[in-house]
């Protein structure tokens, strides 16, 4: 009799120690839950840039423009109706633009006796550095300085080097932020040509806009 | 030379930090009482070492050492010898070495001061001050080195941020960091208190007074920051819910709510876990304060040089996080056994009351100032999170605990009788009534600025009427007049009394704010020499355009010649300064502050020198003194709290009994 007892009173202490037990462990995971994914989402905010707004211009009618370029000749983009364009956002001092300067100008002078239009726009420049830049690289393709800063506002420019594709009928078709290599500027083009849009923007070195 | 003399100190500071560790382990192993004695003598030699290594800094930045980078880039020579000073937390390396430094100071201070108590818990303490210091000392001597060279040795060094050149910011830093830090001593005595296993109230008694002083500094930080905003960079505004100002701001609302909490856990031994849990969440947030200003994650307004420190700070705060909360999983079972609350009237649930507000309020903010990160991981979605998001949620928060700021020191432990509420609330709430009938006839209208000074005043009546009737009965006890009544009262009961005072801080700040949120004009217009524009009962006439080179900038200023209700209050003269290496002008705003109101104006643009053509901004903000007014308010509530009164034959009261 005494023995039974005793035997039930020490499978409940046992009982009781194991549920302590998982309390012990419910109360670790609770914790864990919590600030696990609260950790993981503040590491996550190393892999994105705060300053990197999705743009809404793609698929949208490209905002118009003229540009003067650097020999003195004006260009709008109502113009350029009817060919597809490849616009590029630059400045002397940024090192992702001095990067790509001699793909895009390989690109230029395997597409420039088709329909394809190439534009580069100087943003936050002087027009001495400018001019150097396009010395250095040999740049041929017609290029201008947007001194006012308007067309780099409209079209929501915040790191450079930029690049837009807009297809004959002047609606955006890709964008992408940061160095571009000639295979992608020769490829976007032709979807440009044939009015393909790419919803999504691309991504290379970039350099924020002071 | 001095490079190496302060490069040198951090390193061995840095290894006495882990010795700071290890000693209690292996003493706690051992049981050898010696380990315990070089753990203090660590955090000294550390204290030492670091005092060394900043002064050195600050000797490097005065005799403009260029060939520190770091002196380099926030000096040039002709800055004057007090900015050269305050280079020291001018940017990220030195910033961090100032916190090391406050830190060092503070534990130092702990060590030397409970140099006979506490004998189970020191080493402990010491242990938790010695990780946070070594992680300090390693980021700086590792990730972000003040004292790293540059070759060749530049002629010149490129200076401060211009905005940083103002007085202001000689102090707002080093007081938001004093707070911070400060923070860190109570979470020792805490996490002492866990290791251990002894969880009385001993920790709390112990801190209390540094919780305090933390909070104090916290406070004023935050404030100097505000005053700092308004007053230089020329916005108008003092907060902008900007993920930067959360930062600083967070932390204060779990050390508030900490310092009310504790008083339930010393009468009632109510709250253990939860006291526990603010103070882990306060220190955390401090932390995760600087990795959020550091680690570049979130956009902000201000500017902060971003290192590489942000994942050295992460990986520090999910240490904090895990370690502190595991441990206190651990011991949670020492913690139960608390009574339950008697009555839902009484000043134990109001306390509670203001601890979930406070909570609340910490956790919107919060989640407001990471809900862009949120957003972008779960939908991909980029949001941002503005002002009317926080003022819509924040403001019935505060309106809240404004109401529990003029009951809870009032109502009665345990369990209010109607005797007792009626005492103490009847005539408050019957003049406030009052009040906000005058109010509403007069011209205020609106619900929410109506209920706000209703309960303002709610809060001042209490106080007041309460010490009256302590000051009447000193009067008839002891014959005493009302001031000196006032004195052996408040030197009686410190705390009650200091805290009571720092309401009616609050009571202020909340005043200023109330009145420049809900009732501040703005009018902007473009004026021709002579011209005037009109704006509430000031007239601000338009006398001009003037160019000048200064030292550091080209300076466009505006005379604006201002009339309130025809009487001259003379000429402002707001400007735009352009700095050479800045793309875009600072404003220099300029304002004329009364009790009643502030007129502010902001020069946004003008014409060519000679056409003379201004784009002025007028901005008029009712009541904002006050908010300043209430910070001054809110420093001799702090100092009647603490102040160590000299009691006969008791020595200094570094501990007293509540």
């Amino acid at each position: 009799m005494e023995d039974r007892r005793l035997r039930i009173a020490r499978s409940s202490i046992v009982n009781f120690q194991s549920s302590r037990e998982t309390m012990h462990w419910r109360r670790v995971i609770i914790t864990l839950a919590i600030i696990l994914p609260l950790i993981g989402l503040l590491a996550y905010g190393f892999s994105r840039d705060p300053r990197y707004i999705n743009t809404p211009l793609i698929g949208r009618q490209a905002p118009p423009f003229t540009l003067t370029l650097f020999d003195g000749k004006k260009i709008s983009l109502d113009d350029l109706r009817g060919k597809a364009v490849f616009l590029n956002f630059w400045a002397s001092w940024c090192p992702p633009c001095r990067a790509e300067a001699r793909d895009l100008e390989v690109a230029w002078q395997q597409l420039k006796d088709t329909d394809a239009v190439f534009l580069g726009i100087d943003i936050q420049d002087t027009e001495k550095d400018a001019l150097a830049f396009i010395r250095e690289f040999n740049v041929t393709y017609p290029n201008g300085r947007d001194a006012a800063g308007k067309i780099a506002v409209d079209y929501g420019v915040w790191g450079i080097p930029e690049s837009f594709f807009i297809d004959p009928q002047g609606r955006i078709t890709y964008k992408h932020v940061g160095g571009i290599g000639s295979q992608i500027v020769t490829a976007k083009l032709e979807e440009a040509g044939r009015g393909v849009v790419t919803a999504k923007e691309g991504k290379g070195t970039y350099q924020s806009i002071r | 030379m001095t490079a190496t003399i302060g490069y040198s100190s951090v390193l061995v500071a840095l290894l006495l930090a882990l010795w700071g560790i290890i000693a209690p382990i292996i003493g706690s192993r051992t049981g050898r009482e010696r380990f315990f004695a070089s753990t203090r003598a660590a955090i000294l030699g550390q204290f030492l070492l670091v005092t060394l290594a900043s002064s050195s800094l600050i000797y490097a930045l005065v005799t403009t050492d260029f060939s520190i980078k770091y002196v380099a880039f926030n000096t040039t020579r002709a800055t004057p010898i007090y900015y050269r000073v305050t280079g020291l937390w001018g940017a990220l390396e030195g910033s961090l070495l100032l916190w090391e430094w406050i830190l060092i100071i503070f534990s130092g201070l702990v060590a030397w001061i409970y140099k006979d108590r506490h004998r189970e818990l020191m080493p402990w303490v010491l242990m938790i001050l010695s990780t946070v210091s070594a992680f300090f000392l390693a980021v700086i001597a590792f990730a972000s080195n003040p004292f790293e060279s540059v070759f060749p040795v530049p002629l010149d060094g490129r200076g401060l941020n211009p905005l940083l050149e103002d007085a202001n910011m000689i102090t707002h830093p080093p007081l938001l960091y004093a707070g911070f830090v400060g923070l860190t001593v109570p979470y020792a005595f805490a996490m002492a208190a866990l290791i251990i296993g002894k969880l009385d109230e001993a920790w709390i008694v112990t801190t209390r007074r540094w919780t305090l002083t933390a909070w104090f500094f916290l406070t004023m930080g935050n404030l100097v920051g505000a005053w700092w905003s308004y007053h230089v960079l020329g916005w108008g505004g003092y907060w902008a819910w900007d993920p930067v100002e959360n930062a600083a701001f967070m932390p204060w609302l779990p050390a508030t709510a900490f310092l009310h909490s504790v008083q339930v856990q010393e009468r009632r031994r109510m709250l253990k876990v939860w006291n526990l849990s603010l103070i882990i969440i306060a220190f955390s947030l401090t932390i995760f304060g600087t990795f959020l200003t550091r680690s570049g994650i979130l956009s902000s307004i201000h500017a902060f040089s971003s290192g590489p420190v942000g994942t050295v700070f992460l990986a520090f705060l999910s240490f904090v996080l895990l370690g502190s909360f595991g441990l206190l999983a651990y011991r949670a079972d020492h913690l139960k056994g608390q009574p339950e609350l008697d009555s839902m009237v009484s000043r134990e649930s109001a306390f509670l009351l203001n601890n979930v507000v406070l909570v609340s309020a910490l956790f919107t903010i919060f989640l407001g100032t990471i809900f862009p990160l949120i957003s972008e991981a779960v939908v991909g979605v980029q949001v941002s999170v503005g002002a009317p998001y926080f003022n819509s949620v924040t403001v019935p928060l505060f309106l809240l605990l404004v109401f529990l700021m003029g009951v809870g020191p009032m109502i009665a432990w345990r369990m209010a009788s109607w005797d007792n509420l009626k005492r103490n609330f009847l005539w408050p709430a019957v003049a406030s009534l009052l009040c906000a009938l005058v109010l509403f006839v007069w011209k205020i209208r609106d619900f929410l600025p109506l209920l706000g000074f209703t309960l303002l005043a709610f809060v001042v009546f209490s106080i007041l009427f309460d010490t009256a009737l302590a000051v009447r009965a000193r009067h008839r006890l002891a014959g005493e007049g009302i001031f000196s009544a006032l004195a052996t009262l408040a030197r009686r009961n410190q705390r009650r009394y200091g805290g009571l005072i720092v309401h009616l801080g609050i009571v202020l700040i909340v005043l200023g704010i109330a009145g420049s949120m809900g009732y501040s004009v703005e009018r902007e217009a473009t004026l021709q020499l002579g011209e005037a524009l009109t704006v509430g009962r000031y007239h601000v006439q338009f006398e001009g355009l003037r160019g000048s080179q200064q030292p550091t900038h080209y300076r466009v200023e505006a005379a604006f010649r201002v009339f309130n209700q025809g009487h001259e209050l003379g000429v402002l003269s707001p400007a735009l300064k352009f700095f050479p290496n800045q793309q875009s002008p600072v404003g220099r705003a300029v304002f004329r502050s009364t009790l009643a109101e502030d007129i502010y104006l902001i020069l946004s643009g003008f014409s060519e020198l000679q056409q003379n053509r201004a784009t002025l901004k007028v901005l008029l903000r009712p009541l904002l003194a006050w908010l300043w007014f209430g910070g001054l308010v809110i420093v001799f509530g702090t100092i009647v709290a603490i102040w160590p009164f000299r009691q006969k034959g008791r020595g200094w009261r570094m501990e007293d009994g509540g």
